[in-house]
């Protein structure tokens, strides 16, 4: 067990706030896609690793980091949006078991078929030069990919809140994971509407993919152990909460970085602890509304 | 305007409605009277698109609506007011009109309608900022109508306005009624409150068990002591 110094533990904080920067963004897409489409989405975590392997596609074509970081939230945001037309769209009004069923299977197509293309091994993937090496700030050394990570999800979260708070299609959001039968009332196409929440949800995953892949590299798997995590932190935070999202998945990542130093075998364990421990106090969630599965 | 033709719509494995006819005329308040359970509700929701198992016809302006989807409806100039009026809650109460106004293209600057809008509901102009479940049940009412006809349809389909608000309340929306009829819209209205219904209305049909059994005049109707008894009793 490493000795727990000031400057270990402001890096370990640095860490968990990288690491649960990307369950942030994970879960903020699954708790937008359940509230308003109320599906469970078990491919989120296949998406998540498509972006980050579409980001390490258009790197190895053009070494350009930034142009992966635009490109596989467009691509994915595509992938999302047929997804949903032609694949979940035909199972509403079914019961939330048949799009849970039909996603989980997708993921597993997805991660095979990355398999057969890009090989079962995975790839390191270097972080941008621009964002090599590390940074001081009070006599501390931090390294400044991870820094970037935080601030870039902080920008895509402030982003995200401004688009759901101001703008017309926000305000569509805001209403329809409460009542989409008054929003078809009131002239407004829910279909439509849903198919762009499950892209935006997708391309966000995709996002995630892309800022994890300098942090672990990247390989078929790589969603698999994410999705759980991500579904655990949407669980704490409270299904089809936002800002739940965001508070509980810069928990989770504190928790896990933290106890990686005190214990490192009990780190992943430590998130279900911290699972049951909220569920038992508050079973809707930090944020959750009760009963949105009734 | 509005021609409605043996219209048949299925609840689960219920037959709810088993050959609805009606017409809605130009500038006219036509109401929908009957038991509870008789098939109002579903009428004005199957007109709307909102019952999938459906069949007959529903003609708006001459044009087919069954088929259509529900938004699709809405753009032809159809607006539906459900039960219990339905107020967004956790949006304020601008942006419960503002819902009603993001479909319509025609509509211009945003802030100028809901000053338009706010000159024909006092009440709400108070409170544009206000929570909207905050309001009483007859100003929420109220908001359900503005956010309904803020788009200007032709035609308003209202289900139990009256429902658990104060009299005064209740008679200021009914005067609301007749001043839509004035500016040229029409009303179809479904209302518990039968002798309410037929002061305003011009004319009505009686629902019982899925189908029309009755139609007149809504002065005759509200003489008529006999049919009101065997039909709209509680």
């Amino acid at each position: 067990m490493a000795a727990l110094t000031p400057e270990l533990l402001a890096l370990q904080l640095l860490v968990g706030l990288a690491l649960g920067a990307i369950y942030v963004l994970l879960a903020f897409g699954l708790s937008l896609i359940f509230g308003m489409l109320t599906v469970v989405n078990f491919a989120h975590g296949a998406f998540y690793m498509l972006g980050a392997y579409v980001a390490f596609a258009v790197a190895g074509l053009t070494g350009n980091f930034w142009l992966c970081l635009a490109c596989a939230p467009v691509v994915l945001g595509l992938i999302g949006y047929g997804v949903e037309r032609f694949l979940v769209s035909p199972l509403y009004g079914r019961g939330i078991d048949y799009p849970l069923l039909l996603t989980f299977g997708l993921s597993y197509v997805l991660v095979e078929a990355v398999r057969i293309i890009f090989g079962k091994q995975g790839y390191p993937f270097d972080s941008p030069a621009a964002l090599a090496g590390s940074v001081e700030i009070l006599g501390n050394y931090f390294p400044l990919y991870r820094l970037f990570v935080v601030a870039a999800t902080g920008t895509i979260v402030l982003a995200l809140w401004l688009f759901v708070e101001w703008t017309n299609f926000g305000l569509i959001i805001r209403a329809g994971a409460r009542d989409p039968e008054i929003l078809r009332v009131l002239g407004i196409d829910v279909g439509r509407v849903w198919r762009l929440v499950f892209a935006l949800g997708t391309a966000i995953a995709a996002m995630a993919g892309v800022l994890a892949a300098p942090l672990q590299g990247v390989t078929p798997e790589m969603g698999d152990s994410m999705l759980i995590e991500s579904f655990v932190v949407t669980v704490v935070g409270g299904m089809g909460s936002l800002g739940g999202a965001v508070l509980a998945g810069l928990l989770v990542g504190l928790v896990v970085s933290l106890t990686s130093v005190v214990a490192p075998e009990l780190a992943k364990l430590s998130i279900y602890a911290l699972m049951a421990a909220v569920l038992l106090i508050r079973p809707q969630g930090l944020f959750g509304r009760a009963g949105l599965l009734g | 305007m509005l021609e409605v033709k043996d219209l048949q719509a299925w609840y689960g494995p219920g037959h709810a409605l088993q050959g609805v006819s009606l017409e809605v005329r130009p500038r006219e308040i036509v109401a929908l009277i009957g038991r509870n359970g008789a098939g109002k509700t579903t009428t004005l929701k199957t007109i709307m698109g909102l019952i999938p198992r459906c069949q007959g016809s529903v003609l708006f302006e001459e044009r087919e609506l069954l088929g259509l989807p529900t938004h699709r409806r809405f753009a032809l100039g159809l607006a539906y007011v459900p039960e219990q009026r339905r107020i967004v809650p956790g949006l304020s109460v601008r942006d419960n009109l503002r819902l009603g106004m993001l479909a319509d293209t025609r509509g211009g600057h945003e802030a100028a309608r809901i000053d338009r809008i706010a000159e024909v509901f006092p009440r709400l102009k108070e409170r544009l900022a206000q929570e909207a479940v905050t309001l009483s049940g007859g100003e929420q009412q109220m908001l359900a109508i503005a956010r309904a006809i803020v788009s200007q349809p032709k035609l308003v389909m209202l289900d139990e306005p009256s429902e658990g608000i104060m009299p005064v309340l209740v008679d200021e929306i009914f005067e609301l009624f007749k001043k839509m009829r004035r500016d040229g819209q029409a009303i179809l209205l479904v209302e518990q409150n039968v002798e309410l219904a037929l002061e305003v209305a011009d004319r009505a049909y009686i629902i019982d068990q899925g189908r029309i059994v009755h139609h007149a005049a809504a002065a005759e109707l509200l003489a008529d002591e006999a049919i009101k008894e065997r039909y709209c009793a509680v």
